[in-house]
């Protein structure tokens, strides 16, 4: 489905707009950014998970060569950041709560200089109980984490208290009534395992103060505006006071959002009054940043015999770590997912998120989703085999309809659901599927996988100004992570405006500048950023045709844009202003330079209270949804265990695909991600320390893991408000993958694996155990 | 520390000196005494493939190869790509193969070697050839793409 007047720009597969500052190494992260007199940070690392620091030695370590400055929490006010619950300082203070956590850090002329001179320092310890698991934080007489949490400023109602961070609960209909109207109802607990980001660059930020004491920041960030958020919050800085820029990222996934090291880095720079660049290694970015939330899902859910879902009762716990984080938002939207995109009456999701002594968890491609959908989707292929259903006929009769609403009660405006399901099913052969096309020792099978997600949330903004020569300048304040926004929104004014794409350039996101955006994340740029980005367009038009109007005289409604770069008169070959004219006219002579602005905030509410509860929900105006499925067909191993995935299909609807290499490219890469998540993606701890923290021993899928049968298929059901109907594509495609791979081992063995990553080792033991159930 | 030393590099058909502990890598030779900042250091421990250069035509490591040991060395960074590679850069453009581009030049330069080798590979052995570089945003196949559409522009 296409809208009729398709234009030439939106839908193209247009390059980046940066590509070849990519291709030849001009792009410029964080890292290559070289400022005079610049001085390097480095960080100290607590050893120890819970700790009361006693004091603090730093004199070895002043005196070493080429230290500026050496600081510890008694050089850090007591301010606190955080996006739901403001429970972290800058680095840590009075307390370490895990391992790796900064509690000094150095600025020295060289790198190595100060990496020496972090490790001098002497810090003395009162050691605390560890908690490192769910288990042990909720346990009667636990240790507390946060003894001060009630005091804490929270962002929203959080139900919390002891080790626990929040408990949300939302749910629809009459859970009870809904399993006393079931015929049967299935019942299972799933695990997943918590996955670290692997963005190819490392964190790193560089800031600089001006003679006034003004701080310039650049970072690898997702939102300059959280940035500057969080670095003011945790020195206690007027937000005034600090500018913040985007050089290129190298992607983020979520672990560039909230804060890394840029509070550290203006401090530092503060304390020193020179530029101070930190860029943490691998190890460090393993170990402190933040990673996918580990899960503990249990979900029961009653159907009719003929496979209709009537009720669903699910229950999650999260380990947090040792900060709020998003994690907050993580437990909500993985309740408001836990319904997947189906019909449930009565549906009740219950979750509680707690502190433990570990990194902190957060916002991860998905948010949340992947962990609940990997439960629920493999608890639809258990519930099909147990009624003798095909997997996908089962989705398709459950699956949400035109008139149907979002658990929760948020209505649909546009919803590709059940054509994602036809194309996934046409496309993989899934009703051709044979059982046994594997070579001796082998299994193969196809599973199958369904998914939503939302794209609208939160704050935006877009400035589109004309210049002299009638050609114009997008700023927005949206970073681009690599992802492609910066193309996309110039394609929507390109469009909009009737421009050739190089007569539109796009601004680098900068505080000072920008409207304000809240952020590269939620998969909400392209529908929540485009609609600021289309209705600012749409104002440049107004005034264009404005003023057109009294240079041509006539009515602004017999005036139409032309391609170019000009407006005529309808129906009037000739009678034309090229832009420059009118420009020209605005600057000079009558009426301004034309600028076109808007702001916006998604202001649908997340739940309908006339059709569900929810308690402890953090963000009550999120939606528009978009929808996916994904076929994947496995080879297993019986020898080894060992899973390959051998082909796959990724279908997502997102409304309209604005530049479709670019949601290609999205579709692939998210695929690819929870292949990795879905088969051996895992950190791994040794009692409270990372085990794993490099990529020699924690594996991210190669080009050898990733199918080159790897196929991605848009789906366009127009939003209606969404820019050109488009709507979000960012997390979709991680969503469903591990799932649709775990189902196809299941179709390929008889073997039903409930936790991640599905290893050869547990594999093997799911062979085994499958085997001694047949036998 | 140890004492830093006069060094002349050939990089990219120029020669540049500089001073350079024995102990520093190429990586860090090419990014902070040169302003090759191409190639990126994304694990520094060699398992990435973000740093890759060429080196006598053949991909290494830059972040496990000393400084001192490319002396009288012909060395390549994406700032001088040529033949093979700029074949490749506008494939990659064409493919969409680029998202975050931090992988990027790791990536052209490896496969600049492979097409040396290989001129006419099939998509598995571009598969097998990219293995030791990582890209975390696109799923590979645009890469794999790309690659296979260099070669088929680079044949005679």
């Amino acid at each position: 489905m296409t809208t009729p007047d398709a234009a030439p720009v939106v839908g193209q597969s247009v390059p980046r707009l940066e590509v070849r500052e990519k291709l030849t190494g001009r792009a410029q992260y964080v890292a290559d950014l070289y400022r005079p007199r610049m001085l390097h940070g480095a960080i100290l690392g607590s050893p120890h998970a819970h700790a009361r620091i006693k004091s603090y030695d730093v004199s070895a370590a002043r005196a070493a060569p080429g230290v500026h400055c050496v600081l510890t929490g008694e050089d850090f006010g007591d301010h606190r950041m955080g996006a739901f619950i403001k429970d972290e300082h800058a680095i840590a203070k009075g307390k370490v709560r895990y391992v790796g956590e900064p509690v000094a850090v150095v600025a020295a002329e060289t790198e190595a200089q100060a990496r020496a001179a972090a490790r001098l320092v002497e810090v003395e310890y009162e050691e605390l109980p560890a908690i490192l698991t769910p288990a042990a934080a909720l346990a009667p007489g636990a240790a507390v984490i946060h003894e001060e949490l009630a005091s804490y400023f929270k962002v929203f109602d959080a139900v919390c208290g002891g080790n626990v961070c929040s408990r949300t609960e939302l749910a629809e209909g009459d859970v009870e009534r809904g399993f006393r109207e079931s015929d049967l109802f299935v019942e299972g607990r799933y695990r997943t395992q918590p996955q670290a980001h692997v963005s190819l660059e490392p964190c790193g930020a560089l800031a600089e103060v001006d003679a006034a004491g003004r701080v310039t920041l650049w970072s690898a960030n997702q939102s300059v505006f959280r940035v500057q958020a969080n670095v003011c919050e945790s020195l206690g800085l007027p937000m005034s006071r600090l500018r913040c820029l985007t050089p290129r990222v190298g992607a983020g996934f979520g672990n560039k959002m909230e804060a890394h090291v840029q509070p550290i880095v203006v401090k530092l720079a503060l304390a020193t009054g020179r530029p101070v660049r930190l860029v943490l290694t691998r190890e460090e970015d393993f170990e402190i940043v933040r990673a996918r939330h580990p899960f503990e899902v249990r979900v029961r859910t009653g159907v009719k015999r003929d496979g209709t879902f009537v009720a669903r009762e699910v229950e999650v716990l999260l380990d947090g770590g040792a900060y709020a984080d998003d994690s907050p938002g993580v437990l909500g939207y993985s309740l408001l997912m836990a319904r997947g995109p189906y019909r449930i009456p009565h549906t009740r999701c219950r979750g509680t998120l707690v502190y433990t002594n570990k990194l902190r968890f957060g916002a991860f491609r998905g948010f949340g989703n992947p962990q609940v959908t990997f439960a629920t989707e493999t608890q639809i292929d258990e519930i099909a085999a147990q009624l003798g259903i095909d997997p996908v006929e089962i989705r398709r009769r459950n699956a949400l309809g035109a008139d149907d609403r979002w658990f929760g009660g948020q209505a649909l405006a546009s919803n590709g659901l059940p054509e994602c399901i036809d194309v996934a099913e046409r496309e993989s052969g899934w009703n051709a599927r044979a059982a046994a096309r594997a070579a001796p020792g082998r299994r193969r099978g196809l599973g199958f996988a369904c998914t939503a997600h939302i794209g609208g949330l939160l704050g935006t903004g877009a400035i589109v100004r004309m210049l002299e020569d009638g050609t114009v300048v997008l700023n927005t304040g949206a970073v681009d992570i690599g992802q492609g926004s910066d193309t996309v929104l110039t394609q929507i004014v390109a469009e909009a405006l009737k421009l050739p794409l190089d007569q539109v350039s796009v601004a680098s996101p900068d505080t000072d500048g920008s409207p304000y955006n809240w952020g590269t994340t939620a998969s909400r740029v392209t529908y929540t950023t485009g609609r600021a980005v289309l209705a600012a367009a749409r104002e440049v038009e107004r005034q264009v045709k404005a003023h057109a109007a009294e240079m041509l005289e006539c009515a602004e409604a017999d005036l139409e844009l032309l391609p170019g770069g000009a407006v005529g008169l309808k129906g009037v070959p000739g009678k034309t202003l090229p832009f420059v004219a009118i420009s020209a006219r605005a600057h000079w002579r009558k009426g301004g330079p034309i600028v076109g602005t808007n702001t916006w905030v998604f202001d649908r509410p997340t739940v309908d209270p006339k059709r569900a509860v929810a308690t402890g929900l953090p963000f009550p105006q999120i939606g528009v949804y978009s929808f996916g499925a994904v076929a994947a067909e496995v080879e297993v191993d019986e020898v080894t265990g060992q899973v390959a995935v051998l082909r796959a299909w990724t279908v997502a609807d997102v409304g309209r695909a604005i530049n479709r290499a670019s949601v290609e490219g999205q579709l692939e890469g998210a695929f690819a991600q929870g292949l990795g998540f879905a088969l051996f993606e895992a950190l791994v701890f040794d009692g409270p320390r990372l085990a794993n923290p490099t990529l020699m021993d924690y594996k991210v899928p190669t080009s050898l893991e990733v199918p080159y049968e790897l196929h991605a298929h848009i789906v366009e059901h127009p939003e209606p408000d969404g820019p050109f109907g488009a709507k979000g594509v960012g997390e979709i495609g991680i969503n469903a993958v591990a799932a649709a791979i775990a189902n196809a081992v299941a179709a390929a063995t008889g073997a039903r694996l409930r936790e991640l990553p599905l290893t050869g080792e547990r594999v093997l033991g799911a062979l085994a155990a499958a085997a001694a159930n047949t036998g | 520390m140890s004492t830093r030393r006069p060094l002349a590099l050939r990089v990219n058909r120029a020669e540049h000196e500089l001073f350079a502990a024995p102990g520093d890598t190429l990586l860090t030779a090419l990014r902070d005494a040169l302003g090759f900042t191409g190639a990126k250091r994304g694990c520094n421990q060699g398992a990435c493939g973000a740093c890759t250069v060429l080196v006598d035509d053949e991909p290494v490591r830059a972040c496990l190869t000393l400084a001192h040991e490319c002396a009288g060395r012909e060395i390549v960074t994406i700032e001088g790509a040529a033949g093979a590679a700029q074949a490749l850069q506008a494939a990659f453009e064409e493919a969409g193969a680029v998202q975050c581009g931090f992988c990027t030049p790791g990536m052209i330069l490896t496969a600049a070697a492979m097409l040396e080798r290989t001129p006419r590979p099939s998509a598995d052995e571009v598969r097998a050839g990219l293995s030791g570089n990582l890209c975390r945003c696109s799923g590979y196949r645009k890469i794999v793409d790309a690659v296979l559409r260099a070669a088929e522009t680079g044949a005679p």
